[in-house]
């Protein structure tokens, strides 16, 4: 198993799968390094089961190629392909226990019995629960389940294992815990990961590159805080992390960044995203964090905070109490509802009615034009 | 009707009428088999006192079942007949549901409603039906070409094709609807895994159809077992038990050694659906 | 591809034992009974295609008489075993505590595992003249003399009832049992009362189910042969009495067929207008259960 750092775990290359008319997976092309946690985000219905189908092999691209180390599979049926697949449901197969589940890919790989046994019992050392081998399938709680369907694929070493939703049917808590879990078993094993999922945190945590995929296109790949903090398309803007959105059109601007008139009729100063060409009189939207947005009582004094170009006055519609996340919802002076976060101390703090200005910053307003001229 | 909460006289009568149907249910099984005890020569009250005669006796007039010897060969033949019949249809049944779940084909609702069909048409019908096509198939074959074909005469492989022509549908019912329960995904994984299809079938879709392949089975095997009307017209020389309990019952008339069979097959069909149910209650379905 | 011939093939593997199996022991024994059916004996071993033997069932009224009787018979028995079957059927589904319904689901079953034959017999022994009933009778004091409760209507009746209760109440079970509970209740809380939940909610819903019961309840009474004549005797003038009596008695087998295809035509006549008028297909029906 030698590889040079260049090698790719995983290439795709202008991968495309047409169903009749519909077109479920358009000209993807993307690259993973060996040994990273790879994640494809997206809501559901855009084509991110159908491209990891098409990875397994149990479904054959209308165009396109893929390689895993550097070959092509393509025509290699789904069993003599090295990646395997946990599957959103987990398929574990309820007939047999424990071992046997982990034992049944070494088993069809003709492996003589010694060398099973030891395999699986290696595995579960790993994967820490060295004791349940005997188990049957319908005694493991959810989270053992996961580690189980994770060894049964990592015992035959795969080039590539894809993960399908696994956390999908797991509730909250013990998704948050599986999570790191995932995580650390990745590391451990050091084997590329593969995870689809439609949950921003669950991808945001876990990867080291994410690709959001939207109707059938990858919209951008990068690492979480590129995808969090530059956002390339407004799709992305939108769709990973919390912000609040204006339409409006440009009235001045220049590479760098300029001003937008709302159609509620505001003005608003931005910052032009990295590989933007923002023109004068484009229909642009603009999205802002709720984090960056400072919202403070309303003073006399109009003392302007240092490094905020923006300024919006409102009254405090109503409050979200969540602990260290929580927000409140501002009604402006034109009607429409802008979300902020705020700190909540417990002490002398917003309350609905109350009237506040709401301030940020240009370089934390992103703005995407829509491609149409005003 | 539908009050569930508190006690009613309503509830009450209903509860009543409930324990009246089961009653309803339980006295004509119960009488068919308590008679078999009874020491005297009639199936009929009053009470002459506790007796195994009729089950273990081998002197006339109190001959047993088991020293029966025309209703030991019945009891045969019928074993016989159910365990082609179950083997055969639980065959066709499990085809039938993977034809009829995975299989994708013009005309399927078609071929559906063709599938459920048997069991509707009256037993009587498709015994004298399938007795006249043997009957010509057989006459055509020994005139035109002299041929003797021996099975298309009446006798056990012509009962077992009738009770095999109804049998099958229920079989296909009970197999198909545990296979639409079944998730595909799980022989993905198998695939995934590296198995071939073969041994996808064989480690995973069939261990998952066992339960109700057995069940479906067991049924088979009982309707066969109890089978009358069309039996009736397919029968030859070897009649099977039912025939030979009519038979006896019309000649000699009621006899306690015909409780003493009833009572005989309920306990055998008794053990066998608790086993069916047994079963069908495995881990898998959980 | 390959992988397409594969599927192709194990295509036609599959529907080769089915195809054979309907073809050969369904549909061409019912073509060869048509054919048989339409053919007229003229002289021995000569015969001719007419209606004949149809003919022969229309001039003779006790044919057709009998026919119309085990047709009415049949659904009376039908319309009894749904008005008996359907309060156990929600008792069973929906009123019984969940340990209960289980166990009465399976006593309900049990008579189903005994031929009919014993079943009659069962009856038999509690209903003659000898039998149980009449000896309680007299025991209590009611009658002087032994009644014979044996060879009327309604002892065939009361045979066939018990012998296809269980075939109405299993579907309706089934139906029930899938039916939300808090359907009823929001049907409650709307402010009906129990007949119109009843009419409105209930019976609508289980009406897939309740036309199941009745299909195969109508066509295994119509179809039946030991009980009307073992609890009916002589005069039990039931059909397939006629078709065994001229298949087996007379060896008539052209007369047995045409009278077979005339059963077969009669009870699927009945349940087409029975799916028509319920609005319900066989398919979403029998197949179901």
């Amino acid at each position: 198993m030698k590889q040079t750092s260049e090698t790719y775990d995983l290439e795709c290359f202008d991968l495309a799968k047409n169903f009749g008319p519909v077109r479920a997976v358009k000209d993807v092309s993307f690259e993973i390094p060996s040994g990273s946690f790879f994640s494809i985000l997206g809501p559901s219905g855009c084509g991110k089961t159908t491209l990891m189908r098409m990875i397994a092999g149990f479904e054959d691209p209308t165009a396109g190629e893929i390689k895993i180390k550097g070959k092509s599979v393509l025509g290699v049926p789904p069993n003599r392909r090295n990646v395997k697949m946990v599957f959103q449901h987990l398929a574990l197969f309820p007939m047999m226990n424990v071992y046997e589940n982990i034992a049944y890919g070494l088993r069809c790989a003709g492996f003589d019995k010694d060398h099973i046994n030891r395999k699986v019992h290696d595995v579960l050392e790993r994967i820490a629960l060295p004791d349940v081998a005997e188990r049957e399938i319908h005694q493991l709680s959810g989270g053992q389940k996961q580690r189980i369907a994770i060894a049964r694929c990592m015992v035959l070493d795969p080039d590539v294992l894809l993960l399908d939703e696994p956390l999908g049917a797991l509730d909250l808590k013990l998704r948050e815990a599986m999570k790191i879990e995932l995580k650390l078993l990745q590391h451990q094993f050091n084997t590329t990961f593969i995870y689809i999922t439609h949950d921003q945190s669950e991808a945001l945590v876990m990867s080291d590159n994410v690709a959001i995929m939207n109707q059938g296109k990858f919209e951008q790949i990068g690492t979480p805080q590129d995808l969090y903090h530059r956002p390339q398309t407004a799709f992305v803007a939108s769709f990973v992390g919390d912000s609040n959105r204006w339409s409006g059109t440009v009235r001045s601007g220049d590479k760098t960044g300029g001003k937008v008139e709302t159609d509620q009729g505001l003005m608003m100063s931005f910052s032009t995203g990295k590989g933007q060409t923002i023109r004068d009189g484009d229909k642009v939207d603009i999205f802002v964090r709720p984090e960056f947005i400072k919202t403070v009582r309303r003073t006399k004094s109009k003392a302007k905070t240092a490094g905020t170009d923006n300024q919006m006055d409102g009254t405090i519609d109503s409050l979200l109490f969540n602990g260290a996340n929580s927000r409140v919802l501002v009604r402006t002076e034109s009607g429409e509802l802008v979300e902020s976060d705020v700190v909540l101390t417990g002490d002398n703090d917003l309350k609905p009615g109350e009237e506040v200005s709401m301030v940020w910053s240009s370089r934390q307003a992103m703005c995407f034009s829509r491609g149409e001229q005003a | 009707m539908l009050s569930q909460n508190k006690p009613s006289p309503f509830l009450f009568g209903y509860r009543l009428y409930v324990t009246a149907f089961f009653v309803f249910l339980a006295a004509p099984l119960i009488s068919a088999g308590a008679f078999a005890f009874n020491d005297s020569l009639f199936p009929a009250l009053p009470w002459q006192g506790f007796t195994l005669d009729w089950f273990f006796s081998d002197t006339e007039p109190k001959l047993g079942m088991f020293h029966d010897r025309r209703l030991l060969q019945g009891l045969y033949y019928s074993f016989v007949i159910a365990i082609f019949v179950a083997s055969l249809s639980v065959f066709v049944g499990t085809t039938n549901a993977f034809l009829f779940v995975r299989g994708e084909f013009p005309g399927k609702n078609f071929f559906y409603i063709l599938m459920v069909l048997p069991l509707v048409i009256p037993g009587v019908i498709l015994g004298i039906s399938i007795l006249v096509l043997a009957s010509d198939t057989a006459n055509l074959l020994e005139n035109r070409y002299d041929l003797e074909l021996e099975f298309l005469r009446p006798g056990i492989i012509l009962v077992v094709f009738g009770q095999f022509s109804f049998i099958t549908t229920i079989t296909s019912l009970v197999i198909t609807a545990r296979l639409k329960k079944f998730d595909s995904t799980m022989e993905e994984a198998a695939f995934n895994l590296g198995a071939t299809r073969a041994r996808v079938l064989r480690t995973i879709t069939l261990p998952f159809l066992r339960p109700a392949m057995i069940a479906a089975g067991i049924v088979a095997f009982l309707v066969s077992f109890e089978n009358f009307n069309t039996t009736l017209f397919l029968v030859g020389s070897e009649a099977p038990l039912t025939i030979t309990m009519y038979d006896r019952m019309a000649k000699v008339g009621s006899t306690p050694v015909l409780n003493a069979v009833s009572f005989f097959l309920m306990v055998g069909s008794g053990l066998l659906a608790l086993l069916s149910i047994l079963i069908q209650r495995d881990k898998t379905t959980q | 591809m390959q992988n397409k011939d594969i599927k192709r093939l194990s295509l036609i593997l599959l529907f080769a034992p089915f195809a054979l199996w309907i073809l050969l022991l369904i549909i061409l024994p019912h073509i060869g009974m048509v054919l048989l059916s339409l053919r007229e004996k003229i002289a021995p071993r000569v015969y001719e295609y007419s209606f004949a033997n149809y003919l022969d069932f229309l001039n003779e009224p006790i044919y057709w008489n009998t026919l119309l009787r085990t047709g009415s018979m049949s659904l009376l028995v039908t319309a009894l075993a749904l008005l008996i079957g359907f309060p156990i059927a929600y008792y069973i589904a929906k009123i019984a505590g969940p340990r209960a319904r289980g166990g009465l689901f399976l006593l309900c079953l049990i008579p189903l595992w005994v031929s009919d034959l014993i079943r009659a017999f069962g009856w038999i022994l509690l209903l003659r003249e000898t039998g149980v009933i009449s000896n309680f009778l007299m025991w209590t004091g009611l009658t002087g003399q032994p009644i014979e409760f044996l060879y009327n209507d309604a002892a065939v009746i009361v045979g066939l009832v018990y012998t296809v209760i269980l075939f109405m109440i299993v579907p309706l079970v089934s139906t029930l049992d899938g039916m939300d509970n808090s359907m009823i209740e929001a049907g409650y809380n709307l402010g009906g009362n129990s007949f119109t939940v009843l009419r409105r909610i209930i019976i609508p819903y289980a009406m897939p189910g309740i036309v199941a019961g009745c299909i195969v309840t109508f066509m295994l009474t119509a179809g039946s042969y030991l009980t009307p004549i073992l609890l009916g005797g002589k005069n039990s003038s039931w059909f397939t009495e006629q078709i065994y009596n001229q298949f087996i008695t007379r060896f008539n087998w052209e007369g047995g067929a045409a009278f077979g295809m005339l059963l077969l035509f009669f009870t699927s006549l009945v349940v087409w207008l029975g799916l028509k008028l319920s609005g319900q297909t066989l398919a979403n029906t029998v197949a179901k259960s």
